[in-house]
């Protein structure tokens, strides 16, 4: 095929970085990722970029194609207007290493922090529940860590609100422990005070860009949200808690 | 030199899919200070591809499969090349370590009465797999991550091993670089558990992710440890074949579990003409006791119709789908079609394979619940590896071990769908169990010999040295189509004779490609260096493949189509002696009498 396009590309580190441009012939059905690994095989072999299983299950390649939040293996060349310049970009709320590579390591370290799941005692029997209960969480565990979410979040890219926000992926990481049929253990005290879930406010920023399309926002966040409120700003809830601190350690 | 950084511990594991997380959880879990060593990030490993489910005897669905019939149905899908022991000790543990999982918070599809579902599969004779949707993968890699990241297990994230280091006849350490700065590493050890999955990337046509590129396989093999069973490759039937860009990708047996039928160019179901010898009796005749069995399922109960034809083992599938395509009876794109559309209502398709809906209506253009695919075989899953005790996973070098795909002998001649997550969890749990045991044993602290260690950096660093000399790339092309033409699903000998040949030129061209750029997060000087594994495990593949005159799973010889049974008692031993690869024979071990007892009728 003799059409071709232009791919305008991030290179460069954290310190200084520029946008090249690069012309590579246009194949049916092609991705942004064949567009780059084509760049990468016959121009720039030591262009940064990660991926693996380029079918839109492992979340590695994301970055930002004119301006957009995507997964570079699911991004169709033929949805980009013909002969109009692609340009791609890494995600820009996490610092860059290099050309489309960020440094997400901040994720794996809040990740951390979240309590286990912890099963509830089944009095040594077989644990039961419903595929309508499995599927609620189901949702929340189809995400593959791209964190496109976080990426978009405002309070994320706009605010640097690294240290006190925990960001999308990991409301929808806690919801999906705190719906969990299964799981005994308490985490609104951590989503409230160092998850910083009421800094959210519900823009869905992050339920657009989802690849998985999670409802982020409607099951996730605002359950939880609302679960936050319940435990911590019910007056009945407060007197309760005063009357009988010792029963309520673990409610 | 000296310009490394050092680590010490008392077990690394390289690789973080299902394997390698679920030795390193069972390592800490021993007391031994553990290292997870991983190419990408944590949770980005080639599990999360995997689909339809993992395999084990819950009998939930079907009370008639304990783990006897799944020993039973292992073995003959391996064509009985497995190593009988492997297949008894994962047939035996994969409903633990299934359950376990459950108790680690993994949510799996739920069966009317809330317990774990299981799904039909090809080869498997009752529903036998676990699943979640069509992503189980994910589900047991996010399971085993965030258990294994609260048990104080230390991951190395994008980092690659490239030499297993030695004190005379035992492990030491391991030396690597790290993707993002380049700078070289060596973790010291006296326990290493290979966990580095396949070699799919030698082929062109692949479902495999970057990541496989022989490494454990080869790294294994330069430690002078013995390779089993090289020759069997597995085809998985169903690739995608349209558009270009993703020929290859998977499409998951579970379609056919669902009800997914293979239908040819005059629309005709053509497995009905390619059910061999040795399953004949267990499949279905006719479309009518093939949509009776269908029905059966459909309505939750116990089919007495014998299963259709479509479920037959992938090394058959994948060699009648060549067939067809060959006898000129293929789709428009060279492939057969896979049809669920006509089978099942859109709704249940969403609901059962939603990532198959999500990546046909994305890359390909097509509705799954209005048309059928496009389908033909892609490189899927390396059989053959190294070669392990089989209750330890230890290797034929002590201190290395091997769980997952880069083990061998677990699933002979062709792997059954689905017995490669229960693998995973089965050896890895051992793997790392046997290493945590071997590391406590050994009374000295790992010696790491540093002209070892400047002579791999040396050698790592060289292509930076070229002033001229081809792309890396251009090599690994290739060597891809190489592969794929001479050393595919069926093999003639003067295809492997030229192959041969062809891979010695590419060693001489790989020696000579030249880099740019610096050190930092190169591709191109990454998969520079994977180039050498790949060359020398290609050669491992055509000389087994070679050398095996008959055909049998995962390997079909042009020359000789019938399985012969003198091979059948044989396994063909990889090694390296000097520069030269070489290949010998292993009497199989015989089988218990109370096992064989199983195999009458």
């Amino acid at each position: 095929m003799d059409e071709q396009a232009t791919l305008k590309i991030h290179r460069g580190d954290s310190a200084q970085g520029e946008m090249l441009e690069y012309k590579i012939p246009v194949a049916p059905g092609m991705v942004v990722l064949d567009a780059i690994h084509a760049v990468q095989a016959t121009q720039a072999p030591d262009l940064a970029v990660r991926w693996n299983c380029k079918a839109g299950k492992c979340g590695s390649c994301s970055a930002e194609v004119n301006g957009k939040p995507r997964l570079l293996c699911m991004d169709r060349m033929d949805k980009y207007p013909a002969g109009e310049p692609i340009s791609i970009r890494p995600l820009k709320t996490f610092p860059i290493i290099k050309d489309l590579v960020t440094d997400v390591s901040w994720n794996y370290e809040v990740n951390k922090k979240i309590p286990p799941f912890k099963m509830r005692d089944n009095k040594g029997k077989e644990p039961r529940f419903s595929q309508e209960e499995a599927d609620r969480v189901q949702e929340f565990r189809k995400c593959i860590e791209c964190f496109l979410c976080q990426d978009v979040c405002h309070v994320l890219r706009e605010h640097d609100e690294k240290t006190t926000f925990a960001g999308p992926r990991f409301f929808v990481r806690t919801a999906s422990l705190e719906m969990h049929p299964l799981d005994d253990e308490n985490r609104l005290d951590l989503l409230k005070d160092q998850m910083g879930l009421g800094y959210c406010n519900i823009t869905k920023c992050c339920t657009e860009v989802c690849p998985e399309n999670i409802a982020i926002t409607d099951n996730a966040i605002i359950p939880l949200k609302e679960r936050v409120a319940d435990e911590f700003y019910d007056p009945l809830r407060k007197l309760y808690r005063i009357i009988f601190p010792e029963k309520n350690k673990n409610s | 030199m000296g310009k490394y950084q050092t680590f010490q511990y008392d077990v690394v594991i390289v690789g973080a899919g299902g394997a390698g997380l679920r030795a390193a959880i069972e390592a800490s879990a021993q007391g031994a200070k553990t290292a997870l060593v991983c190419k990408s990030l944590l949770g980005k490993a080639h599990t999360v591809m995997a689909e339809g489910g993992v395999a084990a005897a819950l009998s939930n669905v079907d009370s008639r499969g304990d783990w006897k019939v799944h020993f039973r149905d292992t073995m003959t899908g391996g064509k009985f090349l497995n190593q009988w022991r492997m297949a008894q000790i994962h047939a035996q543990e994969a409903p633990s370590r299934v359950r376990e999982l459950e108790e680690w918070g993994a949510v799996f599809d739920r069966t009317k009465d809330g317990r774990i579902l299981q799904r039909n599969f090809g080869g498997h004779t009752y529903p036998r797999l676990a699943h979640v949707g069509d992503r189980t993968g994910l589900e047991i890699i996010r399971t085993l991550q965030d258990k294994g990241i609260h048990q104080g297990i230390d991951v190395h994230m994008e980092c690659t091993i490239r030499k297993i280091l030695k004190d005379g006849d035992r492990v030491s350490g391991c030396f690597g670089y790290q993707r993002e700065s380049g700078r070289f590493v060596v973790f010291e050890t006296n326990s290493v558990v290979l966990a580095t999955g396949g070699i799919g990337r030698c082929w062109e046509v692949t479902s495999n992710s970057w990541e496989y590129t022989a490494d454990g396989h080869a790294m294994a093999m330069w430690a002078g440890a013995e390779l089993i069973d090289m020759e069997f490759i597995q085809f998985h039937p169903t690739g995608m074949v349209w558009p270009p860009s993703v020929k290859g990708t998977l499409i998951t047996e579970g379609v056919r579990g669902e009800g997914g039928v293979l239908l040819n160019s005059a629309k005709k179901r053509f497995m009905f003409d390619y059910v061999p010898e040795m399953f004949r009796g267990e499949f279905a005749d006719t479309e009518e006791e093939a949509n009776r069995w269908m029905k059966s399922v459909m309505a939750n109960k116990l089919p007495e119709a014998r299963r259709p034809p479509e479920l037959l083992t992938r090394d058959v599938v994948a060699r009648a789908i060549r067939s067809e395509i060959r006898a000129g009876r293929g789709s428009p794109h060279g492939g057969v079609f896979l049809d669920i559309a006509s089978r099942r209502s859109a709704d249940d398709i969403k609901k059962k394979l939603p990532s198959m809906y999500h990546q046909f209506k994305e890359l390909a253009d097509v509705d799954i619940t209005k048309d059928p695919m496009e389908v033909g075989p892609t490189c899927h899953y390396m059989m053959g590896g190294v070669r392990v005790n089989p209750e330890t996973q230890e290797s034929t070098v002590s201190g290395l071990f091997a769980a997952g795909e880069v083990g061998g002998g677990m699933h002979g001649s062709n792997r059954l769908g689905g017995n490669s997550l229960s693998d995973l969890l089965v050896f890895g749990k051992r793997a790392g169990e046997f290493a945590a045991k071997h590391a406590a044993s050994v009374s000295t602290s790992p010696h790491c010999d540093d002209e070892q260690i400047a002579q791999s950096a040396g050698e790592c660093l060289e292509p930076f040295n070229r002033t001229q000399g081809e792309n890396a790339y251009k090599v690994h092309e290739d060597l891809r189509l190489l592969m794929q033409t001479k050393v595919g699903i069926v093999r003639s000998p003067d295809d492997l004779k030229e192959a041969l040949i062809q891979l010695d030129a590419l060693r001489t061209r790989a020696a000579k490609v030249k880099v740019d750029g610096n050190i930092q997060f190169n591709p191109g000087w990454h998969l520079a260096m994977d180039l050498e594994n790949m060359i020398d495990i290609s050669e491992a593949v055509t000389l087994a493949a070679q050398e095996r005159t008959e055909s049998r799973g995962g390997h079909t010889r042009e020359d000789f189509p019938d399985s012969d049974e003198a091979w059948g008692k044989q396994n063909l031993i990889v090694t390296q002696q000097g520069r030269e690869i070489k290949i010998s024979h292993k009497p199989l071990e015989e089988m218990p009498d109370d096992l064989k007892q199983l195999f009458k009728k």
